[in-house]
């Protein structure tokens, strides 16, 4: 017997909505308690979302070949306070795996200094046997639907993204809606910004919190990476051990044929014993879940570091427009005291073939004058842009923070009481076998 | 034990207790009389062998013994108290072997022995040459693998000792067995000289060897067909569950692997986070400790659900030896006496090496069947005890396994947030 007075049960599938029920311990009940969502949100306020279905359609695709996608089905409904008692109607409209795609885009463009939320993966990965790695597998979309619900629900409670129009159009207009979002113009913006954060550039005076975040973000993907691998090794071994004992069902049955007064005892062992190997299926199917978990925030790690980068982007321009202006100042110097400081071709080249007119050097000056002033107001701006950036991410980056907190320690716990909720079943088919043994 | 409502008795049998009655079948009697035909009683009562009756009868009321309480137990034998020897030469456990008893075969009423293993095994051989036509207990098994298993382990030696103390245990209660000499030289002699063995051997002489092969068995009766049978079978039963425990293991093993690995990650996981630092790290020595849980389960798997398994399919390898033996003692009558019929014309009575044949036949089917009876009976005890053996060892385990969940459950719920939030939820 367990030596414990109170247990504190919590139910997985919404990780950021916390909820505790305390009932005493119960060895022969030990189900999860209802789910209390007790976190202040924005939209979340005004309407309920969920992903309620998924379809299978076919269609043509850009290259008008024929192809089958799933469509996933958005319910909206009204959270109006007043109408207590009374079923307001729901919304509904079907999205596929793309335009969510489009949407969380979008918002990466529009909110640089944003810890977005992740998508669920695209493929299946960190796949052990018996799990499909087939995107049309119905598990896989099953696993989607939720990931896609969560991605919803988390935009939804950010701060600042559940205001996006873009979003909340999204979840209600099914026509246009990518015309709207194409018209906002964002993949310019888009464009040029990924370009650049695929090149390489040096920082010269990096931030050390985003450097510190950054890294974190590398070691958070590194471990996360590792345990979904082990886990997947785990998974394997473990459906082995269960199934095999389904082979002794099939021997004790052929065993007890021969027996007399052994027999009985030994059949209905048996029979346990099969039970014991059915039973692993539905407990890898709870470790799914887990893993689930994990690797929303191995996502979510890649998400922050793309935000780190995004802040180094920043300030990296920042730090080439206080270059430029500089080196236009101290041309202006050059030009207007005749010495040359700084090796020039041109300084060179007017040494070798003469001094420029007095004309050309004040239509120089005159040009250097506007193009400093252009670069001192770029500077300003810049500035001005890299502390609104790293004064609005901060922000989201400590939200983040608590919420992965809050999170992963929610995930650790369900995670024990599905591994205790094993163990309480392997002790009864044990149990169980235990008697017809004794019956032998 | 009174000759009161035993069949076709032995009517002066009733002033003397069953000790001292020299056992019919006791192959010294046959020695020291080799002239009688027939089996003649201490006090001259010849005992009617015609009939397989007579003999099995006073076999059943002795096999009773089994069957009653402690009180009229007369032979008590225990194997404890293992030890470690060192020598030059070798290493090896010895087991104290305690006897109290009250038979007269025995000198002293009490006596304590330190034996090894191959003492146990040279006793085993004995009774099997010295007593062929009863199926011997089993002892557990002799080779270990060395690398593999650690033969001076607490837990292998208990195991072992337990083993050797139910062999005792069956031989002390059997009814023939527990009179052998060889099993009385074991229980009490202070050095077991194992040449002792080998004299008492050649005194008893041929009447103990019964000729083997040569001869061909027209029909075996059915009982014992079904042994053999049952036998074959159960043997095929015996192979396929030591397979599936094997592979078993091998699951466990590989499982056991991976399980190891997660303690590492959860700990370095740990090591770069704030407030998920303790957790993490609880999460990593629960792992460790689940990992030890399942080393235990599976060790045990091989230490103790396995030798018992492979034991017992040696035993039936003797058994079979036993039912071929009296396929040949059957066979060596039935050629015997078709010969004497053949010989129509001489009128005497049957003669005598015919009618020894015949006793042999109906002494081996009579000890056969008690001890077959017998041997379901300590088969179906040891299967139970060996199959809600296993059926605990995984509750135990899983109980280990939930009680250290639930501590690194509770230490996760320690946390202060937590705390704000339950104390803010009502109880339903």
């Amino acid at each position: 017997m367990l030596a414990c007075d109170y247990l504190v049960c919590t139910q997985a599938s919404f990780p950021f909505c916390s909820l505790f029920v305390i009932h005493k311990y119960d060895t022969t009940n030990l189900t999860p308690g209802i789910i209390y969502n007790i976190w202040d949100t924005s939209l979340l306020k005004k309407m309920e979302i969920s992903v309620a279905e998924a379809e299978k359609r076919t269609g043509k695709n850009a290259v008008n070949m024929q192809e089958t996608y799933t469509v996933y089905l958005i319910e909206t409904r009204p959270v109006d306070a007043a109408s207590e008692g009374t079923n307001p109607a729901l919304d509904s409209l079907w999205r596929r795996y793309s335009e969510f795609e489009l949407l969380r885009n979008y918002l990466l463009v529009t909110y640089p200094f944003a810890v977005v939320p992740p998508l669920p993966e695209k493929r299946a990965e960190f796949v052990w046997h018996k799990l499909s790695a087939d995107n049309m597998d119905p598990d896989f979309v099953e696993r989607r639907r939720v990931g896609l619900e969560n991605f919803l629900l988390r935009v939804a409670s950010h701060p600042v993204l559940s205001s996006d129009k873009i979003f909340y159009l999204f979840l209600t207009e099914e026509n246009g809606w990518k015309e709207t979002v194409f018209e906002t113009g964002f993949q310019a913006k888009a464009d040029s910004r990924l370009k650049a954060l695929n090149a390489t550039f040096r920082v010269k005076n990096p931030d050390k919190r985003f450097a510190e975040m950054k890294h974190y973000g590398d070691e958070l993907q590194s471990v996360i990476s590792q345990l979904l691998r082990v886990r997947a090794r785990a998974a394997d071994r473990l459906y082995g051990v269960y199934k095999v004992h389904g082979n002794y069902g099939r021997v004790f049955s052929e065993w007890s044929a021969i027996e007399k007064e052994m027999g009985d005892g030994l059949q209905s062992a048996g029979h346990h014993m099969d039970a014991y190997a059915a039973s692993v299926d539905d407990i890898l199917e709870e470790e799914e879940h887990y893993a689930d978990q994990l690797k929303e925030y191995l996502f979510y790690a890649d998400a922050l570091r793309y935000m780190c980068r995004k802040h180094e982007l920043t300030q990296y321009e920042l730090e080439m427009a206080v270059q430029d202006l500089t080196s236009k100042k101290q041309q202006q110097e050059e030009l207007a005291t005749g010495t040359i400081r700084t090796f020039s071709l041109k300084g060179m080249t007017s040494k070798l073939f003469g001094q420029e007119t007095p004309e050309q050097r004040e239509a120089k000056l005159k040009m250097l004058e506007t193009q400093i002033e252009e670069g001192e107001e770029q500077v300003k701006e810049r500035n001005a842009e890299c502390d609104e950036f790293v004064k609005s991410a901060w922000v989201d980056i400590e939200r983040f923070k608590e919420q992965k907190d809050h999170d992963l320690r929610e995930s650790l716990i369900s995670y024990a009481i599905m591994q205790i909720s094993m163990c309480k079943k392997g002790i009864q088919v044990w149990n169980n076998a235990k008697e017809c043994f004794n019956k032998m | 034990m009174s000759s009161a409502g035993a069949p076709r008795s032995l009517a002066s049998s009733g002033q003397k207790s069953i000790q001292d009655i020299c056992h019919p079948l006791s192959a010294e009697e046959s020695a020291l009389n080799p002239g009688s035909a027939g089996l003649i009683l201490p006090n001259g009562t010849p005992v009617d062998t015609s009939s397989p009756a007579s003999s099995s009868s006073l076999l059943n009321r002795l096999q009773l013994d089994d069957d009653l309480d402690g009180e009229t137990r007369d032979l008590f034998v225990t194997v404890e108290d293992p030890k470690k020897h060192v020598s030059t030469m070798e290493t090896y456990i010895t087991y104290r072997v305690c006897t109290k008893t009250t038979r007269t075969e025995f000198d002293l009423p009490e006596y304590s022995v330190r034996r090894r293993y191959q003492d146990f095994d040279w006793l085993r051989n004995k009774l099997e040459e010295s007593q062929p036509t009863h199926l011997i207990p089993p002892l557990p098994e002799k080779f270990v693998m060395k690398g593999v298993v650690d033969r001076f382990s607490e837990e292998f030696v208990e195991t072992r000792r337990k083993a050797l103390d139910k062999f005792l245990k069956r031989v002390a209660d059997h009814p023939v067995l527990s009179f052998n000499e060889h099993f009385n030289a074991f229980l009490s002699a202070k050095d077991l000289n194992k040449r002792q063995g080998l004299a008492l051997l050649t005194k008893m002489g041929e009447s103990v060897k019964y000729v083997t092969g040569g001869y061909k068995l027209r029909a075996r009766p059915a009982e014992f067909a079904a042994m053999g049978d049952y036998l074959d079978l159960f043997t095929q039963k015996m192979g396929t569950i030591d397979r599936i425990a094997q592979r078993i293991i091998k699951e466990q093993s590989e499982f056991l692997m991976e399980l190891r690995e997660y303690g590492p990650v959860y700990s370095s996981w740990s090591s770069f986070e704030e407030d998920l630092h303790d957790p993490l790290e609880g999460v990593s020595g629960c792992m460790s400790n689940c990992s030890s849980a399942l080393e235990e389960l599976t060790e045990d798997m091989s230490e103790n659900f396995l030798p018992v398994l492979r034991e017992y399919v040696l035993y039936i390898e003797s058994m079979k030896n036993v039912l071929k033996k009296r396929d040949q003692v059957q066979a060596e009558y039935e050629t015997k006496l078709e010969a004497v019929v053949f010989r129509e014309d001489k009128k005497t009575a049957v003669p005598s090496d015919v009618e020894k044949c015949q006793d042999r036949v109906e002494c081996f089917n009579a000890d056969l069947k008690a001890d077959w009876d017998r041997w379901e009976n300590n088969k179906r005890q040891d299967f139970r005890q060996l199959l809600t053996g296993m059926a605990d060892k995984n509750i135990q385990h899983y109980e280990k396994f939930s009680i250290i969940e639930v501590s690194m459950l509770l230490k996760l719920l320690r946390h202060p947030q937590n705390q704000k939030e339950i104390n803010n939820i009502k109880p339903i």
